[in-house]
């Protein structure tokens, strides 16, 4: 049992479901991310993200591009993210989970960086673009390490592309709520329950859903039909609001706070 | 007719995956796979479709300009003192470069998978203009990713997208270049991918693009291998092209790749000098990565940061390049050397005086490395140097750089 599948496991006896918050990690530097992941835990969150940034990351939105850009000027590099989950670990089990574009890792080198997660307390990745077709090495070290594969879905995935998915993913499947790029929205797209749906019928694993997830009201609604939510951009906008201001970590915990009581209250 | 004029001449590359060997794939957001599942469809029932073909082909001929000539450079090629030289003239294409072969096919594919509106990235500006003259001949509605940087370098070919009825969207991101005009259309067609086609304009990109692109261009080296027999009897011994991506430069070379005889030589743009960091040799100084959806050579840091590039080029001025070309360089079956700016810019120079062509600083780039190893070639040696766009867009910056006020 990974800790996520153990976290997984204990929300489900609670009725509660999961929230997960992303962060990128040197924002706004090393030090402050160790600081900002244990507010989040003090807040109650399930698990963190801890994004690697990345010069050309296509699939996000501004907020996360801004925030990747202000950590590459900070100079911070992968070892530091590991040394990160190392000093996290000294003082908690808040499941982590690495989210990364693939060029990162293949030029760390896969069993490295595989090993690397391992001894520093990673327990999965998210490769945002290694589709199953390309991930064949990368989930061998994954499974060899004992990390969780967590994959995407999509509103535009068929039947056949969730099998696929759903095969190679532990842990949870992560569901992209719309067509599009990270960032925080209004509103939630009215179909998401259609496809959290045809999810469910091709896997037992947990179904989180994520992009464009911002308020404990999206958290509730989404929550009624989803076992967890995903909560980047609109955390990143916080970080990056607050900057290397003392309330930094307050305005961190009680953000993640107010989104995790609104996951104790959908069933 | 008998070969078709998209088939794949004697290639074992790509497999079903768009794998060249190690490189290409589909590295992209799960969201994008069931549209590129999609026209990979398309395109293999086009290829076989006789209406397709047909359109393709009257379109190539009548709207393109094609075929387009192959020049015997008489005046080069007694200069040089070594090899006869032929020109092969993609700067006489409709809209003044290669890059419309390709959009125009992409129109029609996307008029037949029922996409009303193209998105494109682009650098120098000629990739935009093409796909804008296809759309508006298409009537499609039509964006235009661009970086603020190459907008302010070529604001004659924002006008002329403009005019084409695109419009013209800047990219403040990252480097503001073409890099990042790139990932901000990648991210338009990831939002909007249920009713947009993405015109990609190079032979880069996840799966089925670099195939694509290539054998859509692919029409300039089997015109060129027509060309050469006829004129001559036999194939060239030398095709010299310019890589930024390598979209003119795999279609030459395409046709070519199975006579083995015939020396594949493509020629990256070492900017400012290899030794200064400022280039974009992505095959020369590069490694294997993974970048706008695909695995190929790349600029990068240690950690995988994609490097900032650099060419007085616009259009070479990119930090990865089609996986194509990786595997070309790593099977060893084409050689990739580098220019340097001020090289290329005397290229320029000696084609516009010798023979009255004014290139695209890309194309200028090929003509440096044959005027560099003049001596290398016998005189009876046959070498074919694709002159992929005309230089009028450069105008500005060659007159800068030699240091020229009108």
């Amino acid at each position: 049992m990974t800790r996520l599948t153990t976290r997984f496991a204990a929300l489900r006896g609670r009725g509660e479901k999961a929230l997960i918050c992303y962060v990128v990690a040197g924002d706004p530097n090393i030090d402050r991310t160790v600081s900002i992941i244990r507010a989040l835990d003090r807040a109650g969150v399930d698990a963190v993200e801890l994004g690697i940034p990345f010069s050309d990351p296509l699939a996000d939105g501004p907020s996360i591009q801004a925030s990747s850009q202000r950590s590459l000027d900070n100079g911070t590099r992968i070892d530091d993210m590991f040394e990160v989950v190392r000093q996290v670990r000294a003082s908690s089990g808040i499941p982590i989970v690495l989210m990364t574009y693939f060029n990162p890792t293949m030029q760390y080198g896969v069993e490295r960086f595989a090993n690397a997660c391992k001894s520093s307390g990673v327990d999965g990745t998210i490769q945002t673009d290694l589709t199953p077709e390309e991930s064949e090495e990368w989930v061998g070290h994954s499974r060899r390490c004992g990390l969780d594969t967590i994959f995407l879905l999509a509103p535009t995935s068929t039947i056949n592309r969730i099998e696929v998915v759903s095969k190679l993913s532990t842990g949870f499947v992560y569901c992209v709520s719309r067509t599009g790029v990270t960032g925080a929205r209004a509103d939630v797209p009215t179909d998401l329950p259609g496809l959290v749906g045809r999810v469910r019928e091709k896997t037992e694993m947990p179904v989180c859903v994520g992009f464009g997830i911002s308020t404990p009201e999206h958290v509730a609604s989404i929550g009624a039909f989803a076992d967890g939510v995903v909560v980047g951009s609109a955390l990143v906008n916080i970080i990056a609001a607050a900057g290397t201001s003392e309330s930094l970590e307050a305005d961190v915990e009680q953000y993640a706070a107010s989104l995790k009581q609104a996951t104790r209250r959908t069933q | 007719m008998s070969t078709s004029i998209l088939e794949p001449i004697g290639s074992s590359v790509p497999d079903s995956l768009g794998h060249f060997g190690p490189f290409g794939g589909r590295f992209v957001p799960e969201t994008l796979i069931p549209a590129l599942d999609e026209l990979s469809a398309e395109y293999a029932r086009a290829q076989i479709d006789p209406a397709f073909l047909a359109e393709l082909s009257g379109l190539n001929r009548d709207y393109i300009g094609r075929p387009t000539p192959l020049y015997f450079a008489e005046r080069l090629t007694e200069e040089l003192g070594g090899g006869r030289i032929y020109i092969k003239r993609e700067d006489l294409c409709h809209t003044g470069a290669h890059k419309i072969n390709n959009a125009i096919g992409q129109a029609i594919l996307a008029r037949r998978m029922g996409k009303k509106r193209i998105i494109a990235e682009t650098g120098a500006g000629q990739h935009g203009v093409a796909t804008a003259t296809a759309c508006a001949r298409f009537g499609l509605e039509c964006d235009v990713y661009m970086g603020v940087e190459d907008i302010h370098r070529q604001a004659l070919n924002v006008y002329r997208m403009k005019l084409l009825g695109a419009r013209v969207i800047p990219v403040t991101s990252g480097t503001q270049t073409l890099k990042d005009a790139t990932s901000e259309a990648i991210r338009d067609w990831v939002t909007n991918v249920t009713t947009t086609h993405y015109i990609i304009g190079s032979a880069v990109g996840p799966h089925p693009y670099p195939m694509l692109v290539r054998d859509l261009q692919s029409v300039i080296g089997r015109e060129t291998r027509a060309q050469m027999l006829e004129r001559e009897g036999r194939l060239p011994d030398v095709v010299i092209a310019c890589v930024g991506g390598g979209s003119n430069a795999i279609g030459i070379f395409h046709p070519f790749i199975n006579d083995v005889r015939v020396r594949l030589i493509g020629v990256e743009a070492a900017g400012r000098g290899i030794g200064t960091g400022e280039h974009c040799a992505t095959l020369t100084a590069g490694r294997p990565g993974v970048l706008h959806g695909s695995m190929s050579y790349l600029l990068q840091s240690e950690d995988g940061q994609i490097a900032p590039s650099h060419s007085i080029s616009a259009g070479l001025d990119y930090p990865g390049v089609g996986p194509e070309h990786s595997f070309l360089k790593e099977s060893g079956r084409a050689e990739y050397v580098s220019i340097t700016d001020s090289e290329a810019l005397e290229g320029f120079q000696l084609l516009a005086r010798l023979e009255g062509l004014l290139a695209a600083l890309e194309s200028s780039h090929a003509f440096a490395h044959l005027s560099k190893v003049r001596g290398e070639f016998a005189a009876d040696q046959i070498v074919v140097v694709n002159l992929s766009g005309r230089g009028d867009k450069d105008m500005g910056t060659i007159t800068q750089e030699l240091g020229i006020v009108l």
